[in-house]
């Protein structure tokens, strides 16, 4: 289709594309083996590419002296029903975008276009002494419903495109047997929607997943705190233990990475499937 | 993100009920007959989504920007008068300001342009299959699923100055003789930084790029190709221009949140060595800490004005010669 590839062409480009492929997976790799090397043996020359002596302490350590654990069921507790309920929200919202016509139609993607162009920080002070009001300070809760808000608009978009991907037939035929456009909606777009509606989900986990500012400035019982609070302490004192800190970081990265290696193939067919039909 | 697929469906008709089939039963001609019941099924819709970004994201901004005028210290809360633009006065008459203004100018530039070329290269070079090609594709995925915070700690161990592997790297290679201090001296550190975002960011732009190259018909390339264009010739004249909108929307999107974007630096540097590599939101973030949030608030205002003005500016440009359908 695009023509033929001379042989140095293809030399060129696999060289290009492993040379990318080792840039982008060697820092994870790095921080993989810094936090499997027994703690003493970071700190030696000539530095190991592969631990001498694989040791799980520095793991063990998060959950022994620091209170990694409950970071993390914390974070996971946040992340999935903020993620979960943002979704369900979004979907209602990106359905009626994408399937009716109405005066402030524009002005409401606009609205939420202009969500991603202020700094959070204009807002920080305001939401803190609001959910002090609210007496939702330092409460899962709190957080939870302030993350919703976060994910609400990037999220709507994203369904949208997804909607506007399904032929209205479908739902047209289920109203004409009777349905309600509410329980249409429920009953035949969804299950279409699915891999969508997943990919969307993953989206909004691991956006609360990784949120810092809102998190630091909201939590401060350790109790309470989200693993990205619980990181942004690590480096906040003089010296970074950088067994820890890797280690951390590495339980941190994997569930999220696991998610996205299941869902790019939808995030990336989703946007696929769109260019090709627009 | 939908961006690329709204194109197709915007047949509107206006009353008479022959078309209704064609857009489905809101838009044909029963429009006008269930009018408020439509826009009662249009607000409660509407509704949960409305509430929650109004009282949890807009109310908190307005509030937040209405502090930009107001003397508004956490040392000192018995007095918030309003003090008209002083805020904006104390942002420009900062002696670090200038620094911050051109770190962010570098910081913009040098993520975008980087990103872009990688990007559209791995597009280019992904777009024909390959054996693994899926697995390749999810590998290179993978920086998208790390916070930016965290990429920060990644690379500022990565860049250690005594126990860091790309020194080791580095000397290996023959390339540096003695250990570079990367984070401390604010010429490398900002190397540093824009590294780290390149390696972040190039996957978004090779997935909007791929995902609009995989929308040009083959017919194109066919017709160019009889044609007798090189490779070059097929490049500059089929491809990038039938894929305009999209390169240009993206790199909007990006500008935008590359701008607004301080958690991997805030992660690497924390805007050190001596504030030399704070951009204007990292800076906000410092001036948040020390308590005077009327000055951050006014930064943050300075930036949405940036960012609108930029806005509007790059898509008067890229419409301006508008000869493509797309």
């Amino acid at each position: 289709m695009i023509g033929k590839e001379s042989t140095v062409g293809r030399v060129v480009k696999f060289t290009f594309l492993g040379v990318w492929l080792l840039f982008t997976v060697f820092p994870l790799y790095w921080i993989t083996v810094t936090s499997l090397k027994a703690p003493g043996d970071i700190f030696k020359f000539p530095l190991a590419y592969w631990p001498e002596r694989f040791s799980l302490e520095n793991y063990s350590g998060l959950f022994g002296t620091a209170d990694f654990g409950t970071y993390l069921t914390n974070s996971l507790i946040v992340s999935t029903v903020a993620g979960a309920t943002a979704t369900a929200i979004s979907m209602l919202s990106a359905y009626v975008l994408a399937r009716f016509e109405f005066r402030t139609k524009s002005a409401l993607l606009m609205a939420a276009l202009v969500t991603q162009m202020i700094p959070s920080f204009i807002a920080l002070g305001p939401l803190y002494l609001l959910m002090t009001d609210l007496r939702l300070v330092d409460n899962r809760l709190g957080l939870i419903l302030v993350y919703i808000a976060v994910c609400i608009p990037f999220c709507t978009v994203m369904l949208r495109g997804f909607f506007e991907n399904i032929p209205d037939a479908l739902e047209e035929a289920a109203m004409i047997d009777g349905l309600s456009r509410f329980s249409a909606l429920f009953r035949v777009l969804l299950p279409v929607m699915r891999p969508g509606i997943i990919a969307a989900f993953i989206f909004n986990f691991v956006n609360c997943w990784n949120e810092l500012f809102l998190s630091v400035t909201l939590m401060n019982s350790d109790s309470n705190k989200t693993v990205p609070t619980a990181l942004n302490g690590f480096i906040s004192s003089f010296n970074i233990d950088w067994g820890s800190m890797s280690a951390a970081a590495v339980l941190t990265i994997l569930p999220t990475m696991l998610l996205f290696a299941f869902a790019s193939r939808h995030i990336v067919q989703g946007l696929t499937s769109g260019a090709v039909k627009g | 993100m939908s961006v690329t697929s709204t194109t197709a469906t915007k047949t509107k008709t206006p009353g008479g009920g022959e078309t209704s089939h064609k857009r489905g039963l809101p838009r044909g001609g029963r429009r006008r007959e269930f009018t408020t019941r439509r826009g009662l099924q249009i607000a409660a819709f509407m509704a949960p989504a409305a509430v929650f970004v109004a009282v949890f994201t807009y109310y908190p901004m307005i509030a937040g920007g209405q502090m930009a005028f107001r003397n508004w210290k956490l040392t000192d809360l018995t007095d918030t008068s309003w003090v008209g633009l002083k805020n904006f006065r104390d942002v420009f008459a900062d002696p670090a300001w200038g620094t911050v203004l051109g770190n962010s100018a570098i910081w913009v530039f040098g993520s975008i342009v980087p990103q872009l070329v990688i990007g559209f290269a791995l597009a280019l070079w992904l777009r024909r299959r390959f054996p693994f090609r899926g697995l390749y594709q999810a590998l290179i995925f993978f920086p998208w699923a790390i916070s930016g915070f965290l990429i920060g700690i990644l690379f500022r161990w990565l860049f250690n100055s005594e126990f860091g592997v790309v020194n080791d790297l580095l000397q290996k290679a023959g390339l540096i003789d003695e250990p570079v201090a990367w984070l401390a001296d604010p010429k490398t550190a900002m190397v540093a930084v824009l590294i780290a975002n390149i390696w972040y960011g190039v996957t978004f732009f090779a997935i909007m790029i791929l995902a609009a190259l995989q929308s040009i018909p083959d017919e194109l390339y066919e017709a160019a190709a009889l044609d007798g264009a090189g490779k070059a010739r097929t490049l500059f004249q089929i491809t990038i221009p039938y894929i305009r909108t999209t390169l240009a929307l993206t790199v909007l999107l990006r500008v935008i949140w590359i701008f607004n974007f301080p958690d991997l630096i805030f992660g690497m540097t924390g805007g050190g060595p001596n504030n030399e590599t704070h951009i204007v939101t990292t800076w906000m973030i410092k001036i948040t800490q020390q308590g005077d949030y009327g000055r951050a608030s006014a930064l943050g205002l300075l930036v949405v004005a940036a960012l609108l003005v930029f806005a509007v500016f790059f898509l008067m440009a890229t419409r301006e010669k508008k000869g493509v359908r797309r």
